[in-house]
């Protein structure tokens, strides 16, 4: 597949918040990984435009560069919603109801509130199972109710 | 010593309100003369109690888990007026606060080697982690300029890795050391991603140090220059605490060009996971440091010949490397069949990390330290070793916790997850739990594992169902095998551990699934 040399917009400009990191790595291959976490926590979420960018300052095919990204888990295409939930999963939270907890949030209508609910497999923090992340945020020893009313409280 | 409040602001305290109560106890300091000092550490241990926090020179102990944060402030402000610092928290017992007996098991029965300094030391301060004693082996041993003898030692420990497989350590340096060639790498796996075990975050977010120091030791025996930490983007403050300690080691030279004064350069860089537990595997994980898809390849070439970069390389577990320290510095004899810590959860009333001797019983960890099942219910048995290990039943909770007793039990020591199930879980319910993790890590390069792993969780899909029959568990049996037996990698081969291990010492769980006999179509 032919790069697309002759776009108008080639992003230089629009994504220059990654060229330290680009930098860092002498613009090689091996930095790749490192490459998206940065850009995916400068920009949210890793959009075509943004990727192609990366595969021309990594001078690799942008095939190379999605068929990396998309492997991992914690890579995202699509622009975050306002808030995110995500229910660990580990075994600990699992013996202690985290399967009905998700299934529960699941059913409640999450995206009303601009919230994205996902899971994690184990943030490793087990004595405070079943437990969800909010923003970033720990909640410890949760029931579906009790997160469902701190969510209706966050910002909307 | 003098006086000082040691706060656990590691991730779980932290998330139970450990840095609002660390302000408070600033601004409580404010104004005082008395020259205490309060400061951040990691790990305390019985994290089901946290946030905790610990008094120096008293030695105590308190949960603050019911206690309000401006209580706490006014509270020690009051202490600190009554004497000096020493004197007026001797007894200081702020409402809501809870004193945990040093006499505990949980605390008195660990011997603690690889966390020696973790919960004593601020792990943002070099300085602080100098003066408990950080960075003393590194010198000695470039002082004494003999890579061999570094090996011969760590040989001679018989420290075995501590990431889960237990490969002999020694001889895995000596292979490194042995092969051609002037450059060389050395890599920690630190994609702790076995659900349920948080060992390693531990180390990495109470005393990066420990583990700077053993991978640089690691480094000058086998030759190496170049360093690694691979480390899963879900732990964010090991991550920051780890690039704050390289580079303070970095600014003092014990990292970088000519450390010590000698001609031995060690640079480390930090690799962030982005969530695929397969990286853990030692293949996956070089092609994930090289920038692209976690996917393992056939071995050999073991990495040791073939690795980072194709350079030889060496690659050890978080707490492998952590043990190098105190393993130089005690010598052999002193060190003896050295520790292995495990994080503690699931149905016990006291949870937490905890490094205990090697060889302590089952028992010793769950009930005397854990303080057994919640009330009113009973152990039905011990999961070891994540999705790739397996339950041991309450009926062997006497065995000694080492590399062959518990794979004698048909699970693994693995990295040190231990997740204790009462007499309310189904195992098979557990074994389609792993199964299902398996099935979503599976990286789908080979069959046996990207099919095998979909198609035993629909067999135990369908006997929790209740659609099953007694052919469905022989067939459930033999897969198994043909999964473990035919994978390419460690993901695939012990994936059916889970399944084997609740067959062999719960199949009872898995008959009352079945049709009652006599009705069997």
């Amino acid at each position: 597949m032919p790069l697309p040399l002759d776009q108008p917009q080639s992003g230089a400009e629009l994504y220059e918040g990654l060229d330290p990191v680009l930098q860092r790595h002498g613009h090689q291959a091996h930095g790749l990984i490192e490459v998206l976490n940065h850009a995916q926590q400068l920009y949210g979420h890793l959009s075509e435009p943004l990727l192609r960018h990366i595969a021309r300052q990594l001078q690799l095919p942008f095939s190379r560069v999605q068929g990396t990204a998309s492997f991992y888990h914690l890579f995202r295409f699509k622009a975050p919603a306002r808030h995110s939930c995500l229910v660990c999963t580990g075994t600990a939270c699992h013996v202690l109801g985290a399967a009905q907890l998700l299934a529960d949030l699941r059913n409640a209508g999450m995206e009303e509130l601009g919230v994205e609910l996902g899971s994690v497999r184990c943030i490793g923090t087990c004595s405070g199972a079943p437990l969800v992340v909010v923003d970033g945020e720990v909640w410890n020893h949760v029931s579906s109710a009790a997160v469902l009313k701190r969510l209706r409280e966050l910002e909307p | 010593m003098s006086a000082c409040l040691r706060l656990c602001t590691a991730a779980s305290c932290r998330s139970r309100g450990a840095t609002a109560l660390l302000e408070h106890c600033r601004k409580a300091l404010a104004s005082d003369q008395t020259q205490l000092r309060v400061k951040e550490v990691g790990c305390l241990g019985p994290c089901s109690d946290g946030p905790l926090l610990a008094i120096d020179p008293a030695d105590r102990l308190l949960s603050l888990q019911e206690v309000n944060g401006s209580d706490l402030e006014t509270s020690l402000a009051e202490a600190l007026q009554r004497g000096n610092a020493a004197t007026g928290l001797k007894q200081w017992q702020p409402s809501g606060s809870r004193e945990l007996s040093s006499d505990e098991p949980f605390l008195n029965l660990q011997r603690r080697l690889v966390l020696g300094r973790c919960g004593v030391v601020d792990p943002e301060s070099l300085a602080d982690a100098l003066a408990a004693g950080a960075w003393q082996q590194l010198p000695r041993v470039l002082e004494q300029n003999d890579p061999a003898a570094v090996i011969e030692l760590v040989r001679r420990s018989g420290l075995r890795g501590r990431g889960g497989a237990g490969y002999p350590t020694g001889l895995k340096w000596a292979t490194v050391a042995a092969m051609p060639g002037s450059q060389k790498v050395v890599v920690c796996n630190a994609d702790e991603g076995d659900p349920g075990a948080f060992m390693d975050r531990t180390l990495m977010e109470g005393d990066p140090h420990t583990l700077l120091e053993g991978m640089a030791i690691a480094a000058f025996a086998v030759g190496a220059q170049q360093g690694f930490i691979y480390v899963r983007a879900e732990y964010p403050l090991a991550i920051e605490r780890l690039r704050t300690a390289i580079s303070a080691a970095e600014q003092q030279g014990w990292l970088g060009r000519g450390i010590g004064g000698s001609g031995f350069s060690f640079e480390i860089e930090l690799r962030v996971g982005a969530g695929a537990y397969v990286c853990g595997e030692e293949t996956a994980l070089i092609h994930s440091i090289e920038g692209q898809r976690g996917v393992p390849r056939p071995r050999p070439p073991y990495p040791a010949e073939h690795g980072v970069f194709g350079l030889p390389t060496l690659i050890n577990n978080v707490e492998t490397f952590g043990n190098i320290p105190a393993l130089l510095e005690l010598g052999v004899e002193a060190y003896g069949t050295g520790t292995k810590v495990f994080s503690l959860t699931g149905h016990v009333q006291r949870s937490g990390v905890l490094e205990v001797p090697m060889g302590t019983s089952l028992r010793t960890i769950v009930e005397t330290m854990g303080g057994g099942a919640p009330q009113g219910r009973q152990i039905k048995a011990v999961q070891t070793g994540g999705p790739s290990g397996g339950c041991v039943p309450a009926s062997a909770l006497d065995s000694p916790v080492d590399y062959d007793s518990l794979k004698a039990l048909g699970t693994i020591m693995g990295s040190g997850g231990m997740v204790v199930l009462d007499d309310t879980t189904n195992m098979v319910d557990i074994a389609a739990f792993f199964i299902a993790f398996s099935r979503e890590e599976s990286c789908g390069k080979c069959i046996p594992c990207r099919s095998g792993t979909v198609q035993l969780e629909m067999l135990l899909r369908k006997l929790l169902e209740r659609r099953g029959q007694a052919t469905d568990l022989e067939q459930l049996e033999a897969l198994c095998h043909t999964v473990a037996d035919a994978s390419l990698c460690g993901l695939g081969q012990s994936a059916p551990k889970p399944v084997l291990s609740t067959l062999r010492h719960f199949r009872g769980d898995y008959l009352a699934l079945l049709p009652a006999a006599g009705v069997q179509r």
